[in-house]
């Protein structure tokens, strides 16, 4: 065939099939509809197969990404799985939330000339596959060792920990706060991104291995990690996010309509408000909204509120666009919905009517001055460029800290400045003795993956423990 | 699930007592924590402050007035049934020290909550005088109980049906004129802790208030509980539930439980409707 003798990179990158974006504002279901067997061949075609693959050297869990794709170019969806699963438990969710422009993509060598291989689409097409054929032996697991391990928080680090280690034989038992498993993957990253059945899948192959699971236990009050230990536990992994939402400390901002980010998001998909009255969980429907900030959650914040009625949906950010740290896709998605953008621009008051609820927002323009510590140019406010915002709704998505309840009432546990939880980079280890911990109550809030890397240390260094001790 | 063992019915129906099987948090729990509910795979996730525990037996207990409807949905529950989810124990115990004479006092439903209170005061030594309030006699709860929480228990009723006619504040103002109280501890309605609070400030008598705004996680995750007191923003879920009730800013409470007033009351209508129609 005249494609076998052709220049590899003749092929183009094969687009994700998406929903418009007029069709898709106005619903809950997943954005990119997924791609055919026909297009994930034809797109692993694309890959040239590197001797030294620098993509490998981008993925924070180490995934053989030429071995899946080369049985992908094969047709054996099978074989692909099991290859991605020998380092990564949970690849429908990493092939639809990873940052991989910024890892193993960026170093794909094919994007040093045009476009990288789409290795996250790649990704998703395998694991989708998988979980409508289910052909694939889960990994086999080792003999028992007798050895119990607690990991509280069901997010992505922990489900990671727990996936590992029940696959080395030992007896694990997954402690999460809220009423299902998942953490912030089922009630920070909104359905239109990552349905929740597909969370709940990879958690029911995780039980099907033998993982046990309590939800409703709250580590810290109906449980302390210290009677974990008392309770025969030999190990503690402590995966519990950064779950305390920042707000802004300015005046208005306890008025009805506003909302953190997390109580925004967790109404919508974890309590599923987008369906009320037919749930019971109530959500306020905004016709003029507004974000502040321009991560990720806001992103999904902005787009979250368009599929609740929004008219207008704006996100607010006091830096420039050059500074935003959502992911382009993400920013160029809602961008597509309609989401507007007003940059250099932040909020100094909220306004409200005689019933408590927020009718407005004050602010200020914004210029960029000399760089802060944290390397970006800092915003400073602009004289006499005051301004108001007419909104219905209010989300504030600037970011969240780690939540004390569990931190505060675990003894000899060492903190930093910042209420951090102090752990080694390599293994995961904190200062208490028989507890690791990681994802973003040790690093901040960071992503699915970086929380899935560091789970994946940790698990091998809870091995090691209870294989020959701390 | 979490098993319904004893039932009650109290104030004509409007208020409902669970004693329910959830042995780990009864071991755990202390007087002024509190727990989230969740009737079932839609239902909304509801706090409320526990009226009782008993870690022998491993169950605890809830007493709500049926509002809305999720408590609706509550009530519907039979001995036998249960909560598909309750978490807990929540927020911070109750601080009780012997402090000498001690006022507590309750209205509505705040009754239930105030029990454990009255009584932990009282075992450890205090002098508690108790006064307690409905809007008649038929909705007045645990008044036996009240009787032999506190050394001493007076009673309010708004229509004058039983006990002092008129509101708890003005039985309050009798026994802070009696003098020497150097605690009042005030569990109820939001306007009724204000007022008993706004009273109490006055004779400079520390205060605490036990609030019940809206709430999701019960973790500090979400931040939906923020109250304020003393002009600093706190979650009412870790931070309480129970604050400084000179400090709370009561008005913005007052308004923030009124966040889905419309939306719950058309879903409690077309609950009822239903629920009619099925019968």
């Amino acid at each position: 065939m005249a494609e076998e003798t052709g220049k590899k990179e003749k092929i183009p990158r094969q687009p994700m099939p998406e929903q418009a974006p007029e069709v898709r504002a106005k619903n809950f279901d997943e954005v990119p509809t997924g791609q055919s067997p026909e297009t994930a061949i034809k797109e692993a075609d694309r890959c040239v197969q590197c001797k030294n693959p620098a993509c490998v050297k981008g993925c924070p869990v180490g995934v053989d990404i030429p071995g899946f794709i080369s049985l992908v170019k094969q047709g054996d969806f099978t074989k692909a799985i099991t290859k991605i699963w020998a380092k990564n438990g949970l690849p429908a969710v990493c092939g639809r939330v990873c940052p991989q422009e910024i890892q193993c993509e960026e170093n794909c060598i094919l994007g040093k000339k045009g476009e990288p291989v789409a290795i996250g689409n790649l990704e998703r097409f395998v694991a989708d596959y998988e979980r409508k054929n289910k052909k694939a032996d889960r990994p086999k697991k080792a003999e028992p060792t007798g050895k119990k391990v607690a990991v509280v928080g069901s997010g992505p680090s922990g489900l990671t920990v727990a996936g590992d280690l029940i696959l080395k034989g030992h007896d694990v038992t997954i402690f999460e706060a809220f009423h299902k498993p998942g953490g912030v993957l089922v009630y920070g990253i909104p359905e239109f991104r990552l349905p929740k059945e597909i969370v709940f899948s990879e958690v029911a192959g995780l039980e099907a291995m033998g993982v046990k699971l309590n939800c409703n236990a709250v580590v810290g009050r109906i449980v302390s990690v210290d009677e974990l230990f008392e309770q025969g536990y030999d190990a503690v992994y402590l995966g519990v996010g950064a779950g305390l939402p920042r707000f802004l400390n300015i005046p208005g901002e306890n008025l009805i309509g506003i909302f953190s980010a997390n109580e925004y998001l967790t109404r919508s998909n974890l309590m599923k408000a987008y369906l009320f009255p037919e749930v019971d969980t109530p959500i306020i429907r905004g016709k003029n909204v507004i974000t502040l900030g321009a991560g990720n959650v806001a992103m999904d914040s902005a787009r979250t509120a368009l599929r609740l009625g929004a008219e207008k949906s704006i996100i607010v950010y006091r830096r420039s666009r050059q500074e935003v740290p959502a992911r382009s896709a993400e920013v160029h998605h809602a961008e597509e919905e309609g989401v507007e953008f007003h940059f250099l621009t932040a909020p100094t008051k909220f306004i409200g009517n005689d019933k408590g609820r927020v009718i407005g927002m004050e602010g200020l323009k914004m210029e960029l001055g000399e760089p802060d510590e944290s390397g970006r140019r800092r915003p400073i406010p602009i004289e006499g460029s005051e301004f108001e915002l007419e909104c219905d709704l209010v989300i504030i998505a600037v970011g969240a800290g780690p939540n004390p309840l569990l931190t505060q009432s675990t003894e000899g546990l060492e903190l930093n400045k910042w209420k951090y939880i102090v752990a080694d980079e390599k293994t995961g280890k904190t200062s208490k003795k028989g507890v690791w911990a990681g994802g973003d109550i040790v690093t901040g809030s960071a992503t699915v993956i970086l929380a899935m890397g560091a789970g994946r240390k940790a698990a091998d260094s809870i091995h090691d423990y209870l294989t020959w001790g701390w | 699930m979490f098993k319904i063992v004893k039932r009650e019915e109290m104030a004509e129906g409007t208020v409902i007592l669970n004693e329910i099987e959830a042995p780990l948090i009864a071991k755990k729990a202390l007087p002024g924590q509190f727990v989230i509910l969740k009737a079932n795979e839609t239902g909304e996730r509801i706090p409320l402050t526990m009226a009782e525990t008993n870690p022998e037996k491993g169950t605890i207990t809830i007493i709500y007035m049926v509002v809305g409807k999720s408590t609706a949905l509550f009530k519907g529950l039979k001995v036998g049934d249960g909560f598909q989810d309750i978490i807990g124990p929540l927020g911070k115990a109750t601080h009780l020290e012997k402090v000498g004479k001690v006022v507590c006092v309750g209205g509505g439903t705040g009754v239930a909550v105030l029990h454990p209170i009255t009584r932990a005061l009282k075992e450890i030594g205090n002098s508690v005088t108790c006064i307690i309030g409905a809007r008649n006699k038929a909705l007045l709860i645990l008044e036996d109980k009240m009787k032999m929480a506190s050394h001493d228990l007076r009673i309010c009723t708004d229509d004058g049906s039983y006990g002092h006619h008129g509101f708890v504040t003005d039985v309050l103002k009798e026994v802070l004129e009696e003098g020497d109280i150097q605690l009042c501890v005030a569990i109820g309605p939001v306007p009724m802790m204000k007022f008993v609070s706004k009273m109490t400030k006055e004779y400079n008598v520390k205060t605490m208030v036990s609030l019940n705004p809206i709430m999701v996680d019960g973790t500090g995750m979400c931040g939906g509980c923020r109250v304020s007191v003393g002009g600093k923003t706190k979650f009412a879920c870790v931070d309480g539930p129970e604050f400084d009730g000179h400090k709370v800013d009561y008005d913005e409470l007052l308004l923030r439980l009124q966040a889905y007033v419309e939306d719950e009351k058309n879903s409690y209508d077309a609950y009822m409707k239903e629920k009619g129609h099925s019968c």
